[in-house]
């Protein structure tokens, strides 16, 4: 019933394989554009994409900058507000009882409109309004992964650490944190997602027009639409260089840790 | 029943905290807040800031237009605002579920696709899709797919589709793949067809990894929606309301509260479906 | 109640465990001598691993008392005079296979020079010093148990407490292993309290075999095993002796009609 792929491409074609669909996306992307005379405002070419990008290079990598700065400060406090949380959380019951059922529903709404409040309340005039969107985004993910990481102390480990009269501290160390680690990366890795997307996002609800949210929108009003592509494109490229540090940060402090793909 | 009261009583104690903390902030902050350089840390106390929470309240009950006669209230049309954008968000959900359990099947069935399309999937969820929100906003009123003329509406429920394909593909085929190498020998050996063998095994085992993918996408589509009325402008929907009335902050500060408190109901609304199909797949597990 | 006496390494008196309704055991009294080889056999949920936990001070026994070379068990468990391992090896995979061996002796401050010598030379005798470095997943399960078996002899414990150690692993590794405690407790002289529910396994390593029944958990018979190829024989020879042959009778027999208590 299951297709198995012959030997070399069991091993080549998990690496090539993403490589060959995006050659042939992007290609048929091309070749339908051109052929099929698409207007640019529906989607531009990516040659037309690329070109406007090399054309707004300088523009384009100071918007990025704005936008990764926002999203590795809120990244960054919503991370340690979270750590702190849980292990509080961990300890104290009355506490844990109240955050988590609170995280579930934060986790249900649309977080990002938020931005507006916080532009009231701090002024639209600076970055804050925006890191605080990305702080209680990024806290969700990280705040309820770290919980469940520090109370997933296997029980044989916690009848070693019994057996060999450790103090709660020693216990703390030697297994409740280790353990939880891997927890606290994956909430982290979705954090640093999040982090990128809610900056991009919080920028669409008005503010300085420093980011790349607030360039694609003006730029898509202008009808610049390959320039708008263009910072899209930037986008995604700031998505996924923020993830790929937190895969990285994972794999540098978890080596024993293999479950990720 | 006593965990789910005890939980909602939870949030209940954990809002009237907020409620309080605003309120003696209000009272007793700093009125022009604290600044540092140009950055201010600690926000105003004035009413245009921080309104007081029953000015949020009321607001709910004053009329939209002052002083035109039988103007709808802002509750009205916070809540007119949230059912559109449900609606939307629905559709988009509806719409990313298909396509999602499409290429989930797809990818389930031919390994070369997984090989080729999953790792693009798993990354369109660490990237901002939703930055095309305003382009795919452009479409509204100018794209016409035969006789049929784009509409705004139909943006806002493609960028609703796009947050939400990718957990179901990425949650349903993992489900998938989740019977072990005894269960599919079982099938093998009985000769089962794929048909047979998704039916009775693939599709039952999946259950479990398609309801938080579910929760999730249904997360996904209630921002998209949000964010794509913005950026599309489409009217009637709570996402263009939060925008019109932040407008209006000067003379009414407490409308963008009460649209923000509208958003954040269609939120748990969307969950509480979900959760709602969750229990009722449950029952029916237990009968079965 | 009786006094703990000097030469016992391990006395339960009277004791009566209960889990909210279930009695997991009822009125069990168990004496081992310093040196002894015990082991616990018995049909699943007779209460063999909670008897174990009550040694260990890993529960607190509902009625009764437990006493642990002369102390409390409590007092025995902060003095670390047992060393314990469970069903699964229980390692810490953050850590490598030395640094798993230290950990006990790490956590009652012994210095870093000292504890890794006395972990290598554990890793020697368990016959894993070439995997030192590794970490417990690039490990098979039968060399995880020995890092585990390793880890418990860390702090030179008097008592090893065993929880069906060998339980997971396949025939061949699971005598290999018996014959590595025989060697290990011969030399050092420790007293072995183990679970098992292996007949053959039972016969061949102890000096006494205590026989449980279930519903509630009580000792049903003691068996003396008294095996002397032990002290000049191969272990093949032991395992084909006669003596060996009828010990696993009686245990099984014993099993089978729990009333009797019988000795070869
Ligand atoms: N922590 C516990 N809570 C409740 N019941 C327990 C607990 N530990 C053991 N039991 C019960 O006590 C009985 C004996 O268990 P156990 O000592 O694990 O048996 P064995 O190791 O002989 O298989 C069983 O009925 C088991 O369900
Ligand atoms: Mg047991």
């Amino acid at each position: 019933m299951r297709r198995v792929l012959p030997g070399w491409a069991g091993t080549w074609g998990r690496a090539v394989a993403p490589v060959v669909v995006a050659v042939l996306a992007l290609t048929a992307w091309q070749v339908l554009v051109t052929v099929g005379r698409v207007a640019p405002f529906v989607l531009p070419s990516p040659v037309a994409i690329a070109e406007a990008l090399g054309a707004i290079l300088p523009q384009v990598v100071s918007a990025a900058l704005a936008t990764g700065a926002n999203a590795l400060w809120g990244l960054v406090a919503g991370s340690v507000l979270a750590l702190v949380a849980a292990a509080l959380a961990a300890r104290l019951g009355w506490l844990r009882s109240t955050l988590v059922p609170l995280a579930a529903v934060v986790a249900a709404l649309p977080i990002v409109a938020l931005a507006p409040i916080f532009a009231t309340m701090f002024g639209a005039t600076s970055e804050l309004p925006r890191q605080l969107v990305v702080t209680v985004v990024v806290f969700v993910p990280v705040f309820v992964n770290a919980l469940r990481g520090l109370q997933s102390v296997a029980p044989v480990h916690a009848d070693l650490m019994r057996a060999c009269a450790a103090s709660g501290w020693a216990a703390t160390r030697t297994v409740t944190l280790p353990g939880a680690l891997p927890h606290v990366f994956t909430g982290l890795r979705l954090a640093a997602a999040g982090a990128v997307i809610s900056a991009v996002v919080a920028e669409y609800f008005g503010g300085l027009q420093s980011g790349l949210g607030s360039r694609i929108t003006s730029a898509a009003a202008n009808s610049a639409y390959p320039r708008a592509w263009a910072y899209v494109t930037a986008a995604c490229a700031l998505g996924l260089l923020f993830y790929a540090a937190a895969l990285a940060a994972e794999r540098l402090t978890t080596p024993w840790n293999r479950r990720t793909s | 029943m006593t965990r789910a009261a005890r939980q909602v009583g939870a949030v209940v104690a954990a809002l009237v905290v907020l409620a309080v903390l605003w309120e003696t902030y209000k009272a007793l902050g700093p009125a022009n807040g604290a600044s540092l350089d140009t950055t201010r840390l600690l926000p105003r106390t004035d009413d245009r800031a921080m309104p007081h929470l029953w000015t949020v309240l009321t607001t709910l009950g004053s009329p939209e237009v002052s002083g035109v006669a039988g103007s709808r209230t802002v509750g009205a049309a916070v809540l007119f605002g949230a059912l559109n954008s449900l609606r939307l968000a629905l559709l988009g959900l509806l719409l990313g579920a298909v396509v999602g359990g499409v290429l989930a099947l797809l990818m389930q069935r031919l390994r070369l696709l997984e090989a080729g399309l999953l790792p693009w999937v798993v990354l369109s969820q660490t990237v901002p899709i939703i930055a095309l929100a305003p382009l795919v906003a452009g479409w509204g009123g100018v794209l016409r797919v035969g006789s049929w003329a784009w509409s705004p509406e139909a943006s806002v429920v493609v960028i609703s589709a796009f947050l939400s394909f990718s957990p179901i593909a990425v949650g349903l085929l993992r489900g998938l793949h989740a019977p072990g190498a005894t269960e599919q020998e079982l099938f093998a050996s009985c000769a089962a067809s794929w048909r047979q063998e998704l039916v009775h095994l693939r599709l039952p085992a999946a259950v479990p990894f398609l309801l938080p993918a579910l929760r999730l996408a249904a997360a996904g589509a209630v921002v998209g929606a949000i964010v794509a009325e913005i950026s599309t402008g489409t009217r009637g929907g709570i996402g263009r309301l939060i925008i019109e009335y932040a407008q209006q902050a000067t003379s009414s500060p407490a409308r963008v509260y009460a649209a923000v408190l509208g958003a954040a109901v269609l939120g748990l609304v969307a969950a509480g479906l979900v959760a709602l199909l969750d229990a009722a797949v449950l029952r029916r597990g237990r009968l079965a | 109640m009786s006094p703990p006496s000097a030469k016992a390494m391990v006395e339960v008196s009277g004791v009566t465990q209960r889990f909210g309704t279930t009695t997991a055991l009822s009125d069990v009294s168990l004496t081992i001598a310093s040196g002894e080889f015990v082991t616990l056999i018995g049909p699943s949920g007779c209460g063999k691993s909670t008897l174990l936990r009550l040694v260990a001070d890993l529960l607190t026994p509902t009625e009764g008392t437990v006493h642990v070379a002369g102390k409390t068990a409590r007092a025995a468990r902060e003095a670390q005079d047992y060393g314990i391992a469970f069903q699964q090896a229980g390692l810490l995979e953050w850590r490598t296979v030395l640094r798993n061996v230290e950990l006990p002796l790490e956590l009652h401050g012994v210095g870093a020079r000292e504890r890794r010598a006395r972990a290598e030379e554990l890793l020697e005798v368990v016959g894993l010093a070439d995997v030192a470095d590794k970490r417990p997943s690039q490990l098979s399960g039968g060399m995880q148990q020995r890092v585990a078996i390793a880890r418990a002899l860390a702090a030179k414990p008097a008592l090893l407490l065993m929880d069906e150690p060998f339980g997971a692993l396949d025939e061949m590794t699971r005598e290999r292993l018996q014959d590595e405690l025989l060697s290990i407790r011969a030399r050092e002289g420790t007293t072995v309290l183990l679970v098992t529910h292996s007949v053959s396994e039972a016969a061949y390593l102890s000096d006494r075999v205590v026989v449980m029944s279930p519903r509630p958990g009580r000792i049903a018979a003691v068996v003396d095993v008294d095996l002397p190829l032990r002290a000049t024989g191969t272990p093949t020879d032991v395992r084909e002796s006669p003596e060996f042959f009828a010990a696993t009778t009686v245990v099984r027999e014993a099993l089978r009609a729990p009333a009797r208590v019988a000795s070869p």
